[in-house]
């Protein structure tokens, strides 16, 4: 039987044969030396159909406890936003879909625009000058951003935030010995980064990292660790929270040298972890350091205006061992994901989103402290949408107990900071209500201390 | 075609979002508040809906048409993969939920390990890499790795790199610390071994190789080169890229190979998605297994069939990624891989068997540079249609778009003039093939005869052809609202004649 995905009748395969000059499929492989061909088929399970695909991955998608199963307020770093409808629409266009990078302008002005829009909803959210494409995720990003600061300045250390995400952290801490990079943490005082302390990091640093709000949920002292970051002459990197800036200041007004994030939030679904996007945007002076495609605008031979691929000789296809990155196949759909979500939010939209996440994490806390007794890791500390709180005893055994009963309350903070094992992150975004609020606290009352 | 912000009126929206009564208020110090609101555009729905269909019909997937675009596998995309990873176990299961809440996400990661592993013929598998280019940066870490362990790593510091490479592998070589060591392409289109032999000593520390090379051509030395490497004390890494061609065919384990990065959006059918997303997972031989990326995904108890994500791996490289990987990518692929399964093979076979045919119906009309079978792509060259007519590679790329036809990947590999990199993929029935070779033939034709119409191509496109030089040359990256600047067109655009394509 034909396979599905493929078309050659055995006529065809014939008459093509007999076209090439041979006499088999086979013989079109004589290259191959004997030795290293297969001389077996693959030991793989039978191919299966369709409606055995759709069986078999239902199952699986069925062992997950996925937040349509669970009353979630899990975040760090990954967040249950709403995806409206609209963001699969567009993305299932087989159009966008199954296109690939823009190497054609004329094939491909479609992808052409929506990224040069996408570039510009990056740069107003960060107040930035000029944004790439997109990148892997949140972390890669990071690392793509210290690449800059080295060749920017020169200098080979990099100082990151102790409350800067740790999958963030990590993954610079892998990239860093081929960059010919030193990382060094700057602990958090209290909650947050303690400006002075970080100034006196920074002197003959790169650049410095850090997130706003932080690891914690916590509102760093953003324009001072900036600051503290410029004096030194090292590139201040802020990792923000897309959804955050439509009440948090944009990086590019307190004077950071990039903005970058994970870019999950706006407009993709957690996926257990991707694909999503990570977003990367820089003052003007870094647009030729940038990693990645870029989209210009310029004119076609009749005048008219249109997109193209630009300042390509920063890539590897053109520049190779002296790219500015080797990164070539990005994030461009779950991009197109993030730009089309942020037209449906507009400005007012992602106001109100970042103020009844404010809220609502606000009516968390005050209710957790209240009915359930729970304290605050951080009390003093200005919060957004996720904020730290003791729970009395071993976090993980009560996201345990509290799993049991329906709800995952959080992420425990001991897998990643030490002295912090009673210690439970709780994510609240514009989908939880009052009411789903009111059940994690009366879960918590019961499980924790 | 205006750009959203050019529609955009104040008042308007797409969203409406909860409000809640009776909350506490919270009051964000000054500082960190945001003083000016972004200027993303105003648009109600329908209007955001229209905007961006437009734009979809401003563009070509392989949906449309046929798109040979070489080194790239733009192969059918099956739609019950998009049913599938919008499933809300899928879609909506957190990264950092606990194992025992993700069994069926680790017990697909573990499944798809496990068929990579066959495929590929290595031992051990990491999903974690994003996309190839990242597959290849963190092989090249796994490298270093090793080396570091045993001692090595201080006088290791070469990586030896063929003319035809895509030029990721350079980029990934300088990224990794390393220095780039190039060698030879030989008269038969393969890796010139003496050039190589000169070039191979004690402080080589891996060759990178695509296997069948970016020319479309199965190494017939590999045998030679593996003995040489391997002789060195050196590794080897296999650049999956083109992997499409030898699927149960022959392995790059099998060939010698240490490491292998797999493009999940070429070989298996992630949809390209416009420029990515993509999956780059990695094989390795056994050695190399301690220093893979952390989380590892293991099996715990193949009869209860749990899962587990392990970080305890002291030897491991670290994180390259966040969490375990493009998830949604390993569904897509995973079910792609499961509907062949063992006839992976005529997938392979199929791609060779269209590619061979295109070449043998083109070969007379175009320059051959290396005249043999080629595997799943060839390279043609429009050096002899140059001289001749004035017509470049570029000027076919652009009248192929009059045909209905994606242009191949043009300029590359660099070692060809003008350059025409063209990969069918098994997907094609035989007449689309036809019509594609019939169009080329015809263009040959056009050359000599009326090189106008190649010169203004393309003539039906939503745009012609776009001044790429000023568009570096002035840099214009976003929308300026009401400082965008006017466009003064009007003097001929030059679209450049570089690498387009890979």
């Amino acid at each position: 039987m034909t396979h599905p995905y493929l078309a050659l009748t055995d006529g065809d395969r014939e008459e093509m044969l007999r076209t090439i000059g041979v006499s088999s499929v086979d013989e079109l492989f004589r290259d191959i030396p004997a030795a290293m061909r297969l001389d077996r088929a693959l030991d793989l399970e039978p191919a299966l159909s369709e409606i055995e695909l759709a069986a078999h991955l239902g199952a699986l998608a069925a062992r997950n406890a996925d937040s349509t199963r669970e009353l979630s307020f899990l975040g760090a770093g990954i967040y249950d936003h709403y995806v409206p409808a609209v963001v699969d629409t567009i993305l299932q266009r087989g159009e966008f879909l199954t296109a690939y990078t823009p190497y054609q302008p004329e094939m491909s002005q479609g992808v052409l625009q929506s990224i040069f829009e996408y570039q510009t909803a990056i740069c107003e959210l960060t107040g930035m000058d000029v944004s790439n494409a997109s990148g892997y995720d949140g972390t890669t990003v990071t690392a793509d951003a210290c690449y800059i600061a080295k060749h920017a300045t020169g200098r080979t250390k990099i100082v990151v935030t102790e409350a800067t995400n740790p999958q963030v952290r990590q993954v610079v801490k892998t990239y860093a010995p081929g960059f010919g990079l030193q990382v060094v943490e700057v602990p958090h005082r209290g909650g947050t980064t303690d400006p002075d302390e970080l100034r006196r990091a920074a002197t003959g640093a790169a650049a410095v990292v850090f997130q706003q709000p932080n690891m914690f949920g916590c509102l760093e002292p953003a324009p001072d660790l900036a600051a503290a970051a410029n004096d030194a002459e090292a590139l201040s990197i802020a990792h923000v929270d897309p959804l955050s800036l439509g009440v948090l200041e944009a990086p590019g007004r307190y004077a950071c040298s990039i903005a970058l994030g994970e870019g999950q939030a706006a407009g993709n679904f957690p996926a257990y972890g991707g694909p999503h996007y990570g977003f990367l945007a820089a003052r003007q002076e870094f647009i030729r350091r940038m990693p990645g495609r870029i989209v210009g605008e310029t004119v076609d031979a009749a005048g008219e205006r249109g997109y193209v691929l630009t300042l390509q000789t920063r890539e590897q296809h053109i520049r190779r061992e002296k790219a500015t990155s080797n990164i070539t196949t990005n994030q461009t759909l779950l991009a197109l994901g993030g730009l089309v979500y942020l037209t449906w939010l507009g400005p007012q939209g992602l106001r109100e989103l970042g103020e009844t996440c404010l809220s609502l994490a606000a009516y968390a806390k005050e209710q957790l402290q209240e009915r359930a007794g729970l304290e605050l890791a951080f009390p003093d500390k200005t919060t957004f949408k996720e904020f730290a709180v003791r729970v009395g005893r071993n976090a993980r055994e009560v996201v345990a107990a509290a799993r049991e009963r329906g709800v995952h309350p959080g992420y425990a903070l001991g897998r990643d900071y030490e002295g912090m094992d009673d210690v439970l992150l709780v994510a609240v975004t514009e989908r939880r209500t009052p009411a789903e609020i009111d059940r994690l606290v009366d879960v918590l009352a019961e499980v924790a201390t | 075609m205006k750009l959203i912000y050019e529609k955009s009126q104040p008042g308007r929206r797409a969203s409406a979002i909860p409000r809640h009564e009776g909350l506490p208020a919270v009051e964000l110090p000054e500082e960190l508040r945001r003083s000016a609101p972004p200027r993303l555009p105003e648009v109600p729905e329908f209007e955001l809906v229209r905007h961006f269909t437009e734009l979809s019909t401003r563009n070509f997937g392989i949906d449309n048409g046929f798109y040979p675009l070489g080194s790239c596998t733009m192969k059918y995309n099956p739609r019950i993969n998009e049913r599938l990873v919008a499933l809300p176990g899928f879609a909506n299961l957190h990264p950092l939920q606990e194992d025992e809440g993700a069994q069926g996400a680790l017990e697909l990661e573990w499944r798809l390990q496990e068929i990579l592993r066959e495929v590929t013929g290595l031992h051990a598998v990491s999903l974690q890499p994003a996309a190839g280019s990242q597959g290849e940066l963190t092989g090249l870490m796994l490298v270093r790795a090793y080396f570091e362990d045993r001692g090595e790593s201080e006088h290791r510091r070469k990586v030896v790199i063929p003319d035809t490479a895509h030029g990721t592998n350079p980029a990934s070589v300088t990224m990794a610390g390393y220095e780039v060591t190039p060698v030879k392409t030989d008269a038969r289109g393969n890796i010139d071994v003496d050039d190589l032999r000169s070039r191979v000593d004690e402080h080589t520390a891996a060759l990178m190789l695509t296997n069948p090379s970016t020319l479309g051509l199965f190494d017939e030395n590999i045998e030679q080169i593996a003995e040489i490497f391997h002789g060195a004390g050196a590794l080897m890494y296999y650049d999956g890229a083109n992997l499409n061609a030898v699927c149960g065919i022959s392995r790059p384990g099998d060939m010698g190979f240490d490491i292998v990065h797999i493009n999940l959006h070429k070989t298996f059918s992630q949809p390209h998605g416009g420029g990515g997303p993509g999956g780059g997972p990695i094989a390795v031989r056994d050695m190399l297994e301690p220093f893979l990326p952390v989380p590892a995904v293991v099996r715990l108890d193949e009869e209860e069939n749990t899962y587990a994500l392990d970080y305890d791996r002291p030897k491991s490289i670290g994180k390259v990624r966040g969490y375990s990987g493009p998830f949604g990518v390993f569904v897509r692929s995973y079910a792609y891989m499961r509907a062949y399964g063992p006839r992976l093979r005529e997938m392979s076979e199929t791609a060779v068997l269209n590619a061979n045919y295109v070449l043998a119906r083109l070969k007379g009309a175009y320059d051959l540079p290396f005249d043999r079978l080629c595997m799943h792509e060839f390279v043609l060259s429009a050096r002899t249609l140059k001289r001749e007519s004035g017509s470049t590679a570029l000027d076919v790329a652009k009248r192929l778009m009059d045909y209905g036809f994606h242009p191949p990947t043009i300029y590359f590999p660099l070692i060809v003039a003008e350059a025409l990199m063209i990969e069918p993929t098994e997907t094609e029935t035989k007449e689309t093939l036809d019509a594609f070779c019939d169009a080329m033939l015809a263009i040959a034709r056009e050359a000599a005869d009326e090189p106008d119409l190649l010169k203004q191509a393309p003539h039906d496109r939503p745009v012609r052809r776009l001044d790429e030089v000023r568009a570096a040359k002035h840099p214009i990256v976003k929308y300026g609202f009401e400082s965008h600047p006017s466009l003064d067109g009007g003097r001929e655009a030059v679209a450049a004649e570089a690498p387009k394509g890979v």
